[in-house]
């Protein structure tokens, strides 16, 4: 199935959407089919710091845990409480329900290294299981 | 499909806690092609099995079965197993994981050249037998309407031979899940129509095809062994929890010495059931356990148990923190999450 064309994504199957300096950020269609249930999510607070490619949460299901990585530099302005306490919402609803952080962007240039949705569904093709 | 001891298996088919639901509701189905199974015949069959393994082979009658373990020297594990009699009482197949088959059939196979005078024939037929296991609450309602077997009369831990999907079976009522169910031993080439047969008659009941996942945390929470987690060539019986499938007064068997003198001085580490009580995440395989912030073992299993919503596992700790009640720190991404030991299994069938 075709990603949504309004999102960017990243090498490590995060996507992005883009409002002004203000970024949401979630977990790809594809990477929650690969992980499974999804069980567990740790998520930074309103006011953490996140850095482009660095871990800034984690997601569990049952069968592993997995970092989540921040697609740029920025500051959380939001988390999502409703999914920190109905995980599952990451395997039924990635795109919309299962929104994770909202992030103000530092430097929006680095949204120009993210890919596009068809990009990132050929990417996704060849990567497989990851 | 990920490959798993040299097969290549599902992980899921529709989802693990699906799966899972659906053999403690229903009934699933499990491809278990890669187990192996040996076979031990001859007048001495009996004293052979008695001196590689742990529990009492003499105590089977002909179409039981039991839990065992291939001891090593040094009282550690080789392997876990079952050992069935055959129904017609000519001699033993031995079933093994399917990680450890070619590590458990030279064992066996040099054991016996240790033994020249005895009249005892091994036979590896892994390659020629193939195994599916239906296990739930209504299996033996989905069995019993393609089998010619009088399915009530095959006990726990007992089989019998019979006609099933139209396939010449060996119905044992064994399982890894804690649910009531059967393990076919089939010829290789039989299991595909088995399969079929057996999913053509059980769909309309809810049966499922259960992958390598929802397998784990069935036996997880029915707190069943794992060769490689509970069990290992450095961990001993009594320290896995598994006292009562070795018998030490039947007679000399490999590692005796070694168990009996644990049993003795009472196991140093011992094999604990627990839960988590505070957000963290779930407990994994190889996770530190620490109490009062001092290492005290590890995590052996550990999951979200899709039956209790909980995050359980099982732990082998130094004996003096064991204890029902008493607390554990379970070492999580480096951040200790507070657990409880509980009594074991997790998860009990109503009866």
């Amino acid at each position: 199935m075709a990603s949504p064309s309004d999102l960017k994504f990243t090498r490590t199957h995060e996507w992005v959407r883009l409002d002004g300096d203000v970024a949401t950020v979630g977990i790809s269609d594809h990477a929650q089919g690969e992980l499974g249930d999804i069980t567990y999510l740790e998520l930074p607070e309103e006011g953490d710091q996140v850095s482009q490619s660095q871990p800034f949460g984690i997601v569990e299901s049952v069968k592993a845990a997995s970092d989540i990585y921040a697609p740029f530099d920025g500051e959380v302005v939001e988390r999502n409480e409703d999914v920190l306490e109905a995980p599952e919402l990451v395997n039924s609803s990635p795109y919309e329900q299962a929104w994770l952080l909202r992030i103000r962007l530092s430097d929006p240039s680095q949204i120009e290294s993210l890919m596009d949705a068809s990009s990132y569904d050929s990417y996704a093709e060849q990567a497989g299981p990851h | 499909m990920v490959p798993f001891a040299g097969w290549s298996m599902p992980v899921q088919y529709t989802g693990i806690l699906q799966e899972h639901r659906a053999v403690r509701s229903a009934a699933g189905l499990f491809d278990l092609g890669h187990m192996g199974q040996v076979q031990v015949a001859g007048p001495d069959a009996v004293p052979f099995l008695q001196a590689i393994t742990t529990n009492d082979v003499a105590a089977l009658q002909p179409g039981q079965a039991q839990y065992s373990l291939l001891p090593n020297e040094r009282g550690g594990v080789i392997d876990d197993i079952i050992v069935y009699r055959e129904p017609d009482g000519s001699g033993f197949m031995v079933v093994v994981n399917a990680s450890n088959t070619a590590k458990d059939v030279g064992w066996i196979v040099e054991q016996r050249a240790k033994r020249p005078d005895a009249d005892v024939e091994i036979q590896d037929v892994c390659a020629g037998t193939g195994m599916v296991a239906i296990q739930g609450p209504l299996a033996e309602r989905i069995v019993m309407s393609i089998t010619d077997a009088d399915l009530a009369s095959i006990e726990p831990f007992s089989w019998r031979e019979g006609l099933v999907a139209g396939v010449k079976a060996r119905i044992a009522r064994t399982g890894y899940t804690g649910e009531d169910g059967f393990e076919f031993y089939v010829a290789n080439e039989d299991a595909p129509a088995l399969w079929d047969g057996l999913m053509a008659t059980g769909a309309e009941h809810g049966l499922q095809p259960i992958g390598l996942g929802a397998r784990d945390t069935l036996r997880l929470e029915a707190r069943m062994p794992l060769y490689g987690n509970e069990l290992a060539d450095d961990i001993g019986p009594l320290e896995a929890g598994l006292g009562w499938a070795v018998k030490l007064n039947k007679g000399d068997f490999v590692g005796r010495d070694a168990i009996a003198a644990m049993k003795e001085s009472g196991p140093p580490r011992r094999t604990v059931g627990f839960k988590t009580v505070e957000r963290g995440g779930a407990p994994r395989a190889h996770y530190p356990v620490m109490v009062d912030g001092e290492p005290v073992g590890h995590v052996t299993s550990g999951a979200v148990s899709p039956t209790l919503g909980e995050n359980i596992g099982l732990a082998l700790v130094d004996r003096e923190v064991a204890g029902v009640g008493r607390p554990l720190e379970i070492l999580i991404r480096d951040r200790p999450v507070r657990a409880i030991q509980v009594k074991t299994p997790f998860y009990k069938r109503e009866r």
